[in-house]
């Protein structure tokens, strides 16, 4: 199967710290494949990178063929990357329904046409009834979803998730998780997640890279992984099994 | 901007804005001379105000030194009629090109030096200030002796340029205001509008969904300027002398985003509220004055100084959200973060 | 252009340039603790140049000894109006701390005017067409005086950071506030304080600048502007910055007068406050925040 993203031995140094140390790994297309590691490890950086926040010190990332590293956050929208914040960042002035809106006129120029797109993202994410609401009035996890659904009205190949299950029941994970198998099997969509709740990961990904202090220590399928003794020595998650 | 009005809410304000307009095409045959220069300087603050509401409330910049605008197209296209006997009807377009290159040239630098809040209220400041002190010594346009339009007859009206009773002048402003009021509407129902929001309120989060930074920044201080400089082209040909300590100065810069601030920032209907309410109260205050034989020099800014504290302190998202509210128009202030 | 004349204009300006210094100081230790952009600083300035002339009138008080009640007082004054008035507006947004300041200055600009008229007001002493000669280069007496008590101001200022405790505290507030308020000093009582103390800066500059300029209502806004020229070349928060852009305000604003008309002596500043904005902007001596 094809990459969509090709990360190739990017390395990246903040003052002291070497963040990133000749970090590779694919995603192939239409997959959703999981990237964990302990607090530190380099993952949110990894996800700058690629989003165009901050450059790589060396290095390249593809997508589907082209380079996108070094360019700006929108460039790398327009390319067709869609992006969540780890602490959520919706515009608080603005209804629910604006906020998605913003992220579809990415795709769609006319504010009705915007709107309708809107209207379709928020149901897939249950925030349908609260579409005019202003942002501010929202939940945590309420947040997250829409943050979620700002992202995809973007019209992504690639959907970088950071985090966003941390904080939900079970029960919102589960639903959460459905969202996302549904539309990855619906529409194709590739999707790379951080994510420290096992139990996304587990049923969400087909693969699993882990990185920790900056190198990729592992990778392939959910179930090795989870066996292999390098990643059980650092750790893992807040969730066992 | 506040969340979209219920469609009743919004009928109502459309017709009390169709109400309000009414009002003040009819007002010049209702009202005396006085009432109507009153009149001509509440509209001319709307505009200017809602020209600067443009930087502040949708690109976020606070520009202290938008008087540069006003100086830089009143003199242009003083200079055009002066000089060549262009008037202007196309004055105006070297008069809009001068500013925007100006504010473009304002945020360019201020994008790419990463200056923002306070830095880049002094910036402002410093342009203005700078241009004034230029002003004052460029005797090609009057220097700081000033610079005079020649005045024809008060009684015919001549619209191309700009000469006639002061009811034409009262006219061509309220178009231009409505034009402006028209025109900011329809922008922030559109693509631009959302994506300047979106700018004001995360930068980063707006570029994750590909809105490109510099372009909107510099679409916003593009338009401020243009707008802001055909309230100069209109203040040259209506008060007919230019001299750079007033039309460069501080003080006009502070005066003229009084209004939005006063009326509500972002808001539509703000700056004109506001540029009604601060020039009224100017005026009573005046009156009173006068009323009470009270000729202190000083006396009335004193007490106007007071008011602004006032509004300041306990209406700090400006009058028109509260009274947005209390009329039943559109949802109240959105709650301080 | 005789090197005599030179020199004499350039220490001229230097020495008013302290007095300027101890302004600015004023400015930037409100502003890089509080967070709030005094527009009314030269407002507050020239209230205290009218007392000054007011004491100078009345009592013949040289206004270089009124200089502790005035700065006592405005001590007192700028603690309350922190206290009071602007101590909301702290975590407000730029346009609203600028419009509240506005209003203090549009209120205390046109008080003065009310109270003392439109005239030009100044304390003539008797020492003040007395010079001092350094060799070839001839100095005011008045601009000495002024200078050395601009200094002596500065040192107790920097003393009073350095050394004193409730001094540490405030700069404790300005590196961390929210560190600040889980060591458990009252921030609220520290913005306070540092309001007075840069209030009280400023009514002793005062002191000092109404020996050696005019004063007239609307003085009050060109020092305001020429406060944060001064402040943003030498680096916001920074108080020996403060000191340097005044020295170096006041010298360039001597040499440009003497040099082109001295209408444009502060096109001069102008121009270079915004060269610092763009490329160094936290300032000559300023830490980058």
């Amino acid at each position: 199967m094809a990459a969509l993203l090709d990360v190739r031995g990017v390395s990246k140094r903040f003052r002291g710290l070497m963040a990133l140390q000749r970090v590779s790994f694919e995603v192939p297309r239409g997959e959703i494949v999981a990237l964990i590691g302990p607090n530190g490890a380099g993952k949110t950086t990894c996800f700058n990178i690629a989003a165009g926040v901050f450059p790589a010190d060396s290095g390249t990332i593809t997508l589907a063929g082209t380079r996108i590293d070094g360019l700006r956050p929108d460039q790398v929208c327009r390319a067709g990357v869609g992006r969540t914040f780890q602490n959520v960042r919706p515009f608080m002035a603005l209804t629910l329904e604006e906020n998605v809106i913003v992220g579809a006129l990415n795709v769609l120029p006319r504010v009705a046409d915007a709107r309708a797109k809107a209207g379709e993202v928020l149901d897939a994410l249950g925030l349908w009834a609260k579409r005019a609401e202003p942002a501010s009035s929202l939940t945590l996890p309420e947040r997250k979803r829409l943050e979620v659904a700002r992202a995809l009205a973007t019209g992504p190949r690639l959907l970088l998730l950071d985090e966003v299950m941390a904080g939900l029941r079970p029960t919102e994970t589960d639903q959460m998780v459905a969202v996302f198998r549904e539309l990855n099997e619906r529409t194709g969509l590739t999707i790379l997640l951080i994510e420290h709740v096992m139990r996304a990961v587990m049923a969400l990904s087909r693969q699993v890279v882990v990185l920790n202090h900056g190198e990729v220590i592992c990778r392939g399928a959910p179930e090795a992984v989870v066996r292999d003794p390098a990643v059980l020595e650092c750790y893992l998650g807040e969730e066992a099994l | 901007m506040s969340p979209a009005p219920a469609p009743a809410a919004r009928r109502r304000a459309t017709i009390g804005l169709a109400l309000l307009l009414a009002l003040l095409i009819a007002a010049p045959y209702g009202v005396n001379d006085y009432v109507l220069s009153v009149l001509i300087l509440v509209l001319y603050q709307a505009y200017v105000g809602q020209a600067w509401n443009v930087m502040m409330g949708f690109a976020g910049q606070l520009s202290l030194g938008h008087s540069l605008y006003v100086g830089l197209g009143a003199y242009a296209s003083a200079a055009l009629f002066v000089k060549f006997g262009i008037g202007p009807a196309l004055g105006l377009w070297a008069a809009v090109a001068v500013s925007v290159a100006a504010g473009m040239a304002i945020g360019f630098l201020a994008f790419r030096f990463h200056i923002g809040g306070t830095y880049f209220a002094l910036l402002t400041i410093a342009c203005a200030e700078f241009t004034r002190i230029g002003f004052d010594h460029l005797n090609w346009v009057g220097g700081s002796g000033g610079y005079f339009l020649p005045v024809a007859q008060r009684t015919q009206s001549d619209l191309l340029n700009l000469r006639g009773t002061p009811a034409m002048f009262y006219y061509v402003l309220l178009a231009m205001t409505a034009g402006a009021f028209l025109l900011c509407e329809r922008l922030l129902r559109s693509r631009v509008g959302y994506y300047w929001l979106a700018l004001r309120e995360d930068p980063d989060a707006a570029q994750a969904l590909g809105i490109h930074a510099f372009r909107y920044r510099m679409l916003a201080m593009a338009l401020s300027s243009g707008l802001t400089a055909l309230g100069g082209v209109f203040f040259a040909f209506y008060y007919n002398n230019l001299f750079p300590e007033q039309i460069f100065n501080m003080g006009r810069s502070i005066e003229l985003s009084l209004g939005p601030i006063v009326g509500g920032l972002g808001s539509l209907f703000g700056p004109i509220l506001g540029a009604f309410v601060l020039t009224v109260l100017a005026e009573l205050l005046r009156a009173g004055m006068d009323a009470l034989k009270l000729e202190i020099p000083g006396a009335t800014q004193f007490f106007y100084g007071f008011c602004l504290l006032f509004v300041v302190m306990f209406l700090p998202q400006g009058i028109w959200p509260r009274l947005k509210e209390r009329l039943g128009l559109g949802a109240g202030p959105p709650e301080e973060r | 252009m005789p090197l005599e004349l030179i020199a004499n204009v350039a220490l001229g300006g230097v020495l008013t340039g302290l007095v300027y210094g101890l302004m600015a100081l004023g400015l930037s230790v409100i502003y890089g603790v509080v967070r709030v952009v005094n527009f009314a600083h030269g407002e507050m300035m020239t209230l205290a140049m009218y007392a000054a002339v007011l004491l100078f009138s009345q009592w013949r008080i040289d206004p270089l000894v009124a200089l502790l009640p005035v700065a006592g007082v405005m001590f007192l004054a700028g603690y309350a109006l922190q206290s009071v008035v602007i101590n909301p507006f702290v975590s407000r947004p730029e346009h609203s701390q600028f419009l509240l300041l506005i209003a203090v200055a549009i209120i205390l600009l046109n008080g003065v005017l009310v109270a003392f008229g439109p005239d030009a007001r100044n304390a003539l002493v008797g020492y003040g067409f007395d010079s001092i000669a350094l060799g070839p280069v001839l100095l005011d007496k008045v601009r000495v005086f002024a200078a050395a008590a601009a200094l002596a101001g500065a040192a107790a200022l920097f003393a009073f950071f350095r050394f004193a405790r409730v001094g540490k505290a405030i700069r404790a507030c300005a590196d961390n506030q929210l560190g600040a308020r889980v060591v458990g000093l009252n921030v609220k009582r520290l913005y306070a304080l540092t309001f007075g103390i840069g209030s009280a800066c400023v009514g002793a500059a005062g002191c000092m600048l109404v020996l050696l300029v005019d004063v007239t209502p609307s003085l009050g806004p060109s020092l305001t502007l020429l406060g944060f020229v001064i402040v943003i070349v030498g680096g916001l928060g920074s108080m020996a910055g403060a000191l340097l852009g005044g020295v170096l305000i006041g010298l360039s604003e001597a040499l440009s007068g003497l040099v082109f008309s001295p209408s444009a002596k502060s096109m001069f500043s102008f121009a270079l406050l915004v060269l610092v904005l763009l490329l160094r902007p936290q300032g000559l001596l300023g830490r980058r925040a």
